[in-house]
């Protein structure tokens, strides 16, 4: 079930879009985001639709692979646009049952439906082409100047790191531990919601203790090699702009015009 | 003065029970003195519980002794300005591979600890390069560390300590949770930081057949050294070694019996091949 979610992995392809900085990345996610919120008319959609329906192409990333990150929230999804079918008033176009359906209900219906794909898309692309180091580096970068104002910009992305290295160790744990309380009778599968949550306790404990066990060797083991946070620490892979991000941030802004500009039509 | 200068060090520490109570009064470092030479290869001995451990994170200046002194590179690691310092010097190896890489691919890792003491972008680069030839994974560079074997990891975080430039590595237990391949790799790793860089390595372990190939073996029981000398001499105190809570290698154990029942076989053998080689030279 984890395995099948697609959103937040990495697709390693040798496209222009991976060679990126991580910050360009992060900004032009935020606007893109942004400009789907600015209006809704079918012009500004079929921009941002065909906007990333280009970077995608660029990726080289599968389409067939981006489509199947919708899957976990295809519910969601399909929740929302029958909600907003049903109970949007306006103009009736046909009761059925007693349930009446609105042509203002269907519109809303499929502009949140497209909201909701170009939304997951559009953040999903960011992960598929930017490894988490990049991304934790770039978010480090972009946020320095708050730390100006004593906000553990440093200690955060290295936090964001620790994590990413973790979640194989500690998912591998989880297997074993699951397996040794298998092999002692312990019982996952029957009894009510509540039974069974009771039942992954015997799991969780030593999962928690494991997992403090390691941070406390982790800590020690940083230390010893002069970890002291961020403060006059070097880069082995310092974020530099290259001749393309500039390039990239003009094509932002360029969308970011034409979506504010599609708003007033 | 040596690179290590370990004078009177005294470490107690309480052991307490759930409610907080003391329920034994441990002494990890029972006044220890030892003196270690640049260059040399040392392995400090001992059974669970003998203070190997404790003695190392001294070294690193992760723990300071109560009593007594300690001076890694002429440096005191009592004092706080010198623990960076210390720490550059002498690096550090633990006993889990996975608990002690940062990086989520090799090459990040090996370069954690160049970036932590500043050293520029483009010397890090040189450094790890370097490092990860001298340990053999230059071929690794870019994989994950999960995908590696027990063994290799332990070789990354040697890697990532060698690119340090330590004048001394200092590993506890680093073999303790590999398979018997990867024993051998980080051994022979480990004696050609020591051949080729002339790195000064202090191997903590328990396992005697590890200790073979180092210059002079300390034997650690009760917090306290109690035996000195070279591998040779070490393992002809048969006796005195299983005292100490010590597994004594198969051949030397041999040897051994087989000298209590009268053959003359000499007190010096620690392999199979020397005990081979004893037994046919018997007439």
């Amino acid at each position: 079930m984890i395995k099948d979610i697609t959103i937040g992995q990495y697709y390693k392809t040798e496209s222009i879009l991976h060679q990126l900085d991580a910050r360009v990345k992060l900004f032009a996610t935020m606007i893109f985001v942004i400009s789907l919120f600015i209006e809704r008319n079918v012009f500004n959609y079929v921009v941002a639709g065909t906007a990333l329906l280009c970077l995608i192409l660029v990726s080289r990333v599968p389409i067939g692979y981006m489509l199947r990150g919708l899957k976990p929230i295809a519910v969601v999804l399909l929740f929302s646009i029958i909600i907003n079918m049903l109970f949007t008033p306006g103009i009736p176009l046909i009761t059925f049952l007693g349930i009446t359906i609105t042509i203002q209900g269907i519109k809303l219906a499929i502009y949140i439906g497209c909201r909701y794909v170009l939304l997951i898309l559009g953040s999903s692309l960011m992960t598929f082409t930017t490894t988490p180091n990049e991304l934790t580096d770039g978010l480090e970068k972009a946020f320095a100047p708050l730390a100006k104002i004593k906000m553990p910009v440093h200690e955060v992305a290295m936090m964001m790191s620790i994590t990413l290295r973790f979640i194989p160790i500690l998912t591998e744990e989880l297997d074993k531990i699951t397996k040794a309380q298998l092999a002692r009778g312990a019982d996952f599968e029957e009894g009510n919601l509540f039974h069974r949550m009771k039942g992954y306790v015997p799991i969780l404990v030593p999962l928690f203790v494991a997992a403090i066990r390691r941070a406390n060797d982790l800590a020690l083991a940083m230390e010893s090699r002069c970890y002291q946070g961020g403060q006059s620490r070097t880069k082995m892979k310092p974020l530099q702009y290259k001749k393309r991000d500039a390039i990239a941030y003009a094509i932002i802004f360029t969308y970011l015009g034409v979506m504010i500009v599609g708003a007033f039509l | 003065m040596g690179i290590i200068k370990v004078i009177n060090a005294v470490h107690e520490y309480f052991r307490r029970n759930q409610n907080g109570d003391v329920v034994e009064e441990v002494c990890a470092l029972d006044d220890v003195s030892l003196e270690i030479e640049e260059g040399e290869f040392i392995s400090i001995l001992g059974h669970n519980g003998s203070g190997k451990s404790t003695f190392a994170k001294h070294l690193n200046a992760l723990l300071t002794p109560q009593e007594g002194v300690i001076y890694v590179n002429k440096m005191d690691t009592r004092e706080e300005k010198n623990i960076f310092p210390i720490r550059e010097n002498a690096g550090m190896v633990f006993q889990n591979p996975d608990n002690q890489i940062i990086g989520t691919i090799v090459e990040e890792d090996v370069g954690f600890g160049p970036e932590n003491i500043g050293v520029p972008t483009k010397e890090i680069w040189e450094r790890v390069e370097k490092s990860l030839k001298a340990v053999g994974m230059e071929f690794y560079r870019e994989a994950s560390p999960n995908k590696l074997s027990g063994g290799q990891k332990q070789r990354v975080a040697i890697a990532g300590v060698v690119a340090m430039r330590p004048k001394c590595i200092i590993l506890d237990e680093p073999t303790a949770m590999l398979d018997p391949k990867g024993r051998k790799e980080v051994i022979k790793t480990i004696r050609e930081l020591n051949e080729k860089e002339k790195i000064t390595i202090i191997l903590i372990t328990h396992n005697m057949e590890e200790v073979v190939y180092s210059h002079r073996v300390f034997v650690m029981n009760h917090g306290k050294i109690i035996m000195n000398g070279t591998p040779r001499e070490i393992f002809s105190r048969v006796e005195e070694l299983k005292e100490a809570g010590l597994t004594i290698p198969v051949a030397t154990e041999i040897a051994f019996e087989l000298r209590k029942k009268g053959i003359p076989l000499s007190t010096s053998i620690i392999t199979r091949e020397e005990l081979v080689e004893a037994i046919c030279q018997l007439s």
